[in-house]
């Protein structure tokens, strides 16, 4: 966090382009340094499972980023990554774990699939308005609540994130399997579809749906908001020693609690891009896990929203390598998620490094 | 890093030059008949449960021995964006010209998505209710009569249980589910009209720990056999031998996971079925858009009877097994009660197994406690 204080001091100057090149280098230093640490053990355990690491490195090459279709897939697979991601990495400004992306994500898919069935003749740009409204508010609320429960209560933000998860997907399943549910849909109880007309399109020229955009333009909204302003500065004092920012004055709670809310409401528009660009209805299909790679994803980018989008991508391209590997080199499905393992765990490593040799204080 | 990329120019050159290849191969396909025929298989979960997955992947196996196909899988494709891609990417860099996306969930919007999008590739679906007209000619679903194999489980866990009270775990409130249970219970009940099946709805597809504490809480409640419609019936089997008490199979053979308590399993036998669309695709013609089958058109069976199966119930199931395989045999017919004493099936009436109004069935028979 030293690093990003500096480069946030540093902008103040003109002249300090270069400063900031090295200071953007410097901070992505251990993240690289652990992706290729990564690569090495990878490779070892690969060995180990007796296949040749550098076909199965060629094949991930080949399946997420070696062509325009694999470079969409990869895109599209990044997506929700890029909103959801934000949900922890917000938060983790002010020294909060917040884990509950998959829950915000549900909220926000059904929120705004009930309010598009009532919409069904509303215009496009209102309908969609209205339903993005409706998901970032309803994220919103179960992560503040989080938040504010870690303040007013002292409860770990982390353990009740992830309990309300859990109440979360509760609830979704009740509704959606009972008042919420189109009678048509027998064996995967879904909401009534939303109207064809307000389906989020794909950007011109390619098969990625606009939400990619969107959440390209959200990371570096956040990256803008956490950097040059003071409610950034205020948070980033918070996250660096709550005791210290009190004693300054800052509204401590006011800070938590609206940061919370903003990540749940990055969560809920990634459910809501998740029915208006894919499923046209909330169902099952929402909770698949999308908040839980947020989480590392998160991690990865050291919590800094515009490092979000190159990590993003890079999960994207695993996952979208992921069916070739089982395809080519009948590699089970659990090889991604041991390469992600070990990408979480090395990163987590290299962190309490940092302050010891690389970086002094 | 340098060296990734490196290789990866390289890649994009050898990649790119694969895709066109693969894009112009559909339409010379039908005249080289020598290349062979490239089937893609996509699971919800591990291939390997002793479930759902791992019975479609023993077909997929069956395949694998034939000459002239190839196989490609892909596990644990979750039913989002992530299964249209892999049904493009097995299509695109494998040149797949029958692929079938086994869970239910991958059939509206993703499977219909991409058999707009590939006309010339033939798409079939477990589980779908595909419809003329709505559909496109390239698309079909295809399931089984397994509840024929449910009602024979529901024969034989009634001779079994001492207790007079059957378990039943399930994942979801689904048509699909609700028939296996009523039929078990109307098997059971055909042995003993006093008969119960106590009912536990776990929530989802896969969720090992609540289907265990189901188990317990079964067992707990004086249930003696036990049964279950959930992807893999691996945890409920074991924790109900391990109980002490007898179970009925479901999807796969799960004998193995339980030596002394389980009884017989409704199973699944795709290769039957995978086969056969195997066949059309080779004589140049397309397989079946809408392809239903029980125990007599070989796509369900049973497991064989464990050492726990008593005489009686040997025969009485096999009586009844032999009625389903000649056709005469009706699950469903009137008069019949749902567990809230409505009539659901006037007296005299029967629904014979294709009849499609099975397929939407939202009630739970007379005896089914849930």
């Amino acid at each position: 966090m030293s690093v990003t204080t500096a480069a946030g001091v540093n902008a103040e100057r003109p002249a300090a382009l270069s400063e900031k090149l090295r200071a953007a280098a410097q901070a992505a230093a251990p993240t690289l340094f652990a992706v290729l640490v990564t690569a090495v053990i990878f490779a070892v355990f690969l060995f180990a499972a007796g296949a040749d690491p550098f076909e199965v490195y060629e094949l991930i090459w080949t399946g997420a980023f070696a062509s325009w279709f694999s470079l969409q897939n990869t895109l599209l697979r990044a997506a929700p990554l890029l909103l959801v991601a934000l949900c922890t990495a917000l938060p983790a400004r002010l020294g909060l774990v917040i884990i509950g992306g998959e829950g915000a994500i549900v909220f926000g898919g059904l929120a705004a699939a009930a309010i598009g069935v009532v919409l069904i003749d509303t215009p496009y740009v209102p309908a969609l308005l209205l339903m993005a409204a409706a998901a970032m508010v309803s994220g919103a609320a179960l992560i503040a609540l989080a938040g504010w429960l870690r303040h007013a209560r002292g409860v770990n933000e982390t353990i009740s994130s992830l309990l309300l998860t859990y109440i979360a997907i509760a609830v979704f399943n009740h509704l959606v399997e009972g008042p919420l549910r189109d009678p048509a849909s027998l064996n995967k109880p879904s909401t009534a579809s939303i109207s064809d007309h307000h389906m989020i399109g794909t950007i011109p020229g390619t098969d990625v749906h606009w939400g990619l955009a969107i959440g390209v333009v959200v990371c570096l909204a956040m990256a803008v908001l956490m950097r040059k302003t003071t409610f950034g500065f205020a948070a980033r004092m918070v996250g660096g020693n709550m005791r210290a920012a009190r004693m300054a004055g800052l509204p401590i709670g006011k800070l938590v609690i609206t940061t919370c809310a903003m990540a749940g409401a990055a969560g809920g528009l990634a459910g809501m891009i998740e029915v208006a660009a894919i499923h046209g209805k909330a169902n099952a299909s929402l909770n698949t896990g999308y908040g839980y790679t947020g989480i590392l994803v998160a991690f990865l980018a050291r919590h800094e929203p515009a490092a979000v989008i190159p990590v993003a991508i890079l999960f994207g391209g695993i996952n979208a390598a992921g069916g070739l590997l089982q395809r080519r080199m009948d590699l089970p499905d659990a090889t991604v998620l041991v390469l992600q393992g070990i990408l979480f765990v090395v990163l987590l490593a290299s962190e309490t490094l940092r302050g010891r040799s690389l970086f002094g204080r | 890093m340098n060296d990734f990329t490196a290789i990866g120019r390289r890649r994009l050159l050898g990649t790119t030059a694969a895709g066109l290849a693969a894009a112009t191969l559909p339409l010379g396909g039908a005249l080289a008949q020598a290349k062979p025929l490239v089937v893609g298989f996509i699971y919800v979960g591990p291939r390997d449960d002793y479930g759902y997955n791992q019975a479609h992947a023993e077909g997929a196996a069956a395949l694998k021995k034939m000459a002239g196909v190839k196989v490609l899988e892909e596990e644990k494709v979750p039913e989002t964006v992530a299964v249209e891609k892999s049904m493009e990417s097995m299509i695109n860099l494998d040149g797949a010209s029958l692929v079938f996306p086994t869970s239910f969930g991958y059939f509206d919007p993703h499977m219909l998505k991409m058999a707009a999008k590939f006309p010339k590739v033939q798409f079939r679906h477990c589980g779908g209710m595909w419809t003329q007209g709505k559909h496109p000619a390239n698309t079909g679903s295809y399931f089984g009569y397994i509840d024929e194999g449910q009602y024979l489980n529901g024969v034989v866990a009634g001779h079994a249980s001492k207790s007079g009270k059957l378990g039943f775990i399930a994942a979801k409130p689904i048509p699909q589910v609700l028939r296996n249970i009523n039929a078990f219970t109307l098997g059971a009940r055909s042995v003993n009209p006093a008969i119960t099946t106590q009912v536990i709805i776990t929530g989802d597809w896969a969720l090992p720990v609540k289907e265990a504490e189901a188990t317990n809480s079964l067992i707990a409640q004086g249930v003696d056999v036990v049964t279950c419609h959930v992807d893999s019936p691996k945890v409920v089997v074991e924790t109900a031998e391990r109980r002490g008490i007898m179970t009925c199979g479901y999807h796969a053979n799960q004998a193995k996971l339980a030596p002394k308590g389980y009884l017989t399993g409704a199973e699944w036998n795709w290769h039957k079925v995978y086969g056969d669309f195997i066949a059309d695709m080779k004589a140049n013609k397309a397989p079946g858009n809408f392809v239903r089958g029980g125990l007599k058109e070989g796509f369900v069976k049973t497991s064989p009877y464990g050492a726990a199966v008593p005489e009686k119930a040997r025969t009485m199931a096999d009586g009844i097994k032999a009625q389903m395989l000649g056709g005469a045999f009706t699950i469903f017919k009137g008069a019949m009660k749902d567990n809230k004493g409505n009539t659901v099936i006037a007296a005299g009436k029967s629904h014979a197994q294709t009849d499609p109004w099975l397929e939407s069935m939202n009630w739970l028979v007379e005896g089914v406690i849930a």
